[in-house]
């Protein structure tokens, strides 16, 4: 329980000054669900700086359940939401039905990923925005330093969807960044219905990399209407049989 | 046409097959025929022809007088409105032309040939018949665009003296008597003037015929005069020694703007789009267009939008004369800027103008909802401070019974299946080399084609199903037709979108 102690609390919120995270100054956005905001550093994700999302397995390359985790983010946030991409392929349909309505959002389409990069950096130092999202599948360090720079200075929230061409580049999302976390969001089966059809989605959110924080894995259930992730029933109240009965499937 | 497409666009009539139009003017003293419409040309009658021929010919005939002048202005506005549009510098060629020079200008449209097509749809739209050409000089395109094969023409850079050998000698803008002459000699072509040796031809008929064909080959520069319209709001600098560097450029543009700023306040208006035009000392001129997403007149924000595109004019030698047009301009009241209420949503205009500026207009956008069924129509891309038109509220937002992907292909990729007919999802699917596994499935959500839109999709249906693999990844597929009747589709399934 990292913001449980209040001594604790304090000396991270002044090396929080020293190393300039700067999360401090612009507050952050919870989850609204216990069981993640309780292990993140400040309760939630910071303002006011550059995280990472990328897609687990298939996703790495279609980044689908990732698009759907940073729609739920942007969702949440106040304000409206520039999206960059360099391939078109996203469904606005699809982001309203996460609680992200047309309106909300400004897409932008770049030729390639510097220029998705520039955009990103532009929207972050405008500041009038609620939060700012680019697909990119190369992210250097000066690039991400830049970005958390500019997200820092106006408190603008930066989402880089990490997404690749191939499933071999995905190795690169090992390489160091400056973003402050690094999610990855890989889909599960679905909870089974006792019906034909397909229940709510379920996702495996890593933490992958936090500054001054851990990582942790949590299974949870995709975006509602409005954004909010869900536990699932069998993972909050694990009742004996659930769980028994899972292993024994798997 | 121009003189008939503008009559009956003044009418608002579409042309009537029953009273077909011809313009009548006078050629010495006899009436002929100077422009007919389709349909007259249908029964045969062409410009040159005597009035009273006509009249025979086709006894309901709608006869107006000729109106030079009427015309020329009426062009004069056509020009002004694609000075708005397509490029900065346009003029007028008389009698029934336009020309435009767009260098630097197509990439702004997506490419010469989507802005030739785009400008031929709104031509059309607005009544006028139109026959456009693109080459590397006034003269060729002048000639294609009104002697060449097709409607649309666009000759590659360096392609023009290929393009233009075919043509009769008219195409050169030749006087009527010079061309007659040309013929008498045996020249039928362009072609056949080019390789012949000069001093003969100049010796013979002056100067102008070897100036029109150097023109027309590009060979001679014939600089475009552009229109400058009354009431334009435009401010010029003229330097003593030509200036060529990046710093001294941008620093002639803060002066040009904050002399634009006053000339725009003074009269109230905001500019929408900005010219700035840079005569070289080799008598060219290079171009900047800026568009702005609502009026501005704020200095600061006219002046970055400008220089950021400075790398993109190429001085030469040195520019002379630096001209800055508000080429259009819309009435900008002040506002108050803050007030004792809550603050309004924060103004992302200047990151728009940022934004689209350097990317192009298309590449910011929003979506708004359409009424369809269809998946790929259901968004339309809209200016992103537009307003969404307003639509019916049933039928305005997307259905939300149904969950949409987040991602959708942008064409569904065919798919090999296993699966039960008619209404059962798939056992398994093989896209992109990959079998999988369908665990559990919903559907299928059936959508029908849109008859109205094409005869085509009258039968076709297409049935939707959302599946789950053994890793959990859901996708969206769809087969086309019903299972059963064969006329509704091919039977055959695709991949359409990706679930989250």
């Amino acid at each position: 329980m990292p913001a449980a102690h209040p001594t604790l609390a304090d000396l991270r919120a002044r090396i929080g000054e020293i190393d300039g995270s700067g999360s401090r100054q612009h507050g952050v956005l919870p989850f609204g669900l216990p069981a993640l905001d309780r292990r993140l550093p400040q309760g939630g994700l910071a303002r006011g700086a550059l995280h990472e999302v990328a897609g687990g397995g298939h996703g790495a390359v279609d980044g689908a359940a990732a698009t759907c985790f940073v729609a739920g983010i942007a969702a949440r946030c106040q304000g409206q939401v520039l999206w960059c991409v360099s391939q078109a392929d996203l469904f606005a349909p699809g982001l309203a039905q996460m609680g992200l309505p047309p309106e909300r959002v400004i897409h932008v389409e770049a030729g390639d990923d510097v220029s998705v990069l520039a955009a990103m950096e532009e929207g972050l130092r405008h500041g009038g925005l609620g939060a700012v999202v680019g697909d990119v599948a190369r992210l250097s360090m000066t690039a991400s330093r830049r970005l958390h720079l500019a997200a820092k200075g106006t408190g603008t929230i930066g989402i880089a969807l990490r997404r690749w061409r191939r499933q071999a580049d995905a190795s690169d999302f090992g390489q160091p960044t400056a973003a402050m976390t690094r999610w990855r969001v890989s889909e599960l089966p679905s909870a089974p219905l006792p019906v034909p059809g397909i229940g709510r989605a379920r996702w495996l959110v890593e933490l992958i990399r936090a500054r001054a924080g851990e990582s942790f894995d949590l299974e949870l259930e995709a975006c509602d209407g409005t954004g909010h992730l869900g536990l699932p029933a069998d993972v909050a109240d694990r009742p004996a049989t659930a769980a028994g009965g899972q292993r024994a499937f798997g | 046409m121009w003189p008939i497409d503008r009559r009956q666009r003044q009418a608002g009539s579409a042309p009537s097959a029953e009273r077909p139009l011809i313009i009548a003017g006078r050629a010495g003293s006899r009436r002929v025929v100077t422009a007919a419409c389709p349909a007259a040309q249908g029964f045969g009658l062409r410009p040159g022809m005597a009035v009273a021929r006509a009249q025979a010919l086709v006894p309901d005939l709608r006869i107006e007088p000729d109106d030079g002048p009427a015309d020329a202005r009426a062009l004069e506005r056509l020009a002004l409105w694609l000075l708005q549009r397509v490029a900065p510098i346009v003029a007028v060629d008389p009698p029934d032309g336009i020309v435009i020079d767009s260098t630097g200008a197509d990439h702004l449209h997506g490419g010469e040939a989507a802005m030739l097509e785009a400008l031929a749809g709104k031509l059309a739209l607005s009544g006028i018949t139109a026959r456009l050409a693109i080459a590397d000089s006034w003269g060729a395109a002048h000639a294609l665009a009104r002697w060449g094969a097709g409607t649309v023409t666009i000759v590659p850079p360096g392609g023009a003296d290929a393009a233009l050998a075919p043509l009769p000698l008219e195409a050169l803008r030749l006087p009527a008597a010079m061309a007659a002459g040309l013929r008498v000699l045996g020249f039928a072509s362009i072609g056949d003037l080019m390789d012949q040796p000069r001093a003969p031809l100049t010796r013979r008929f002056g100067a102008e015929l070897c100036r029109r064909l150097d023109q027309a080959r590009g060979l001679a520069s014939e600089p475009i005069a552009p229109l400058r319209p009354e009431g334009l709001i435009e401010i010029r600098r003229a330097f003593a020694e030509p200036i060529a560097a990046p710093e001294t450029i941008a620093r002639t543009i803060g002066k040009l703007v904050v002399g634009l700023c006053e000339a725009l306040a003074a009269k109230g208006l905001g500019a929408r789009r900005l010219d700035l035009l840079c005569s070289r000392i080799d008598n060219r001129t290079e171009t900047l267009r800026v568009g702005l997403a609502v009026p501005q007149r704020d200095p600061a924000r006219l002046t970055r939008l400008l220089c950021d595109r400075i790398v993109t004019l190429d001085p030469g030698l040195g520019i002379e004369i630096m001209t800055l047009t508000a080429t259009i301009a819309e009435p900008l009241s002040p506002r108050q800027a803050s007030t004792l209420l809550d603050e309004g949503a924060p103004d992302l205009s200047g990151l728009i103008d940022t934004l689209s500026n350097r990317l192009g207009p298309r590449a910011v956008f929003r979506f708004a909802p359409v009424a369809s069924e269809v998946p790929e129509r259901a968004t339309i891309r809209i200016p992103p401070l537009a307003e969404p038109a307003p639509v019916a509220p049933d039928l305005g937002a997307w259905p939300d019974h149904w969950p949409r992907p987040a991602r959708l292909l942008p064409r569904p990729e065919p798919i090999e299946t296993m699966a039960l007919l008619p209404d059962h999802p798939p056992r398994w699917i093989l896209w992109r080399g990959i079998r999988r596994h369908v665990q559990c499935a919903d559907g299928p959500e059936r959508i029908f084609g849109e008859w109205w839109k094409r005869e085509a999709e009258a039968q076709a249906v297409r049935d939707y199903f959302r599946i789950e693999d053994e890793t959990g990844a859901r996708y969206w597929i769809f087969r086309q037709g019903d299972g059963e009747d064969s006329a509704t589709g091919s039977h055959r399934w695709f991949l359409h979108g990706i679930f989250g």
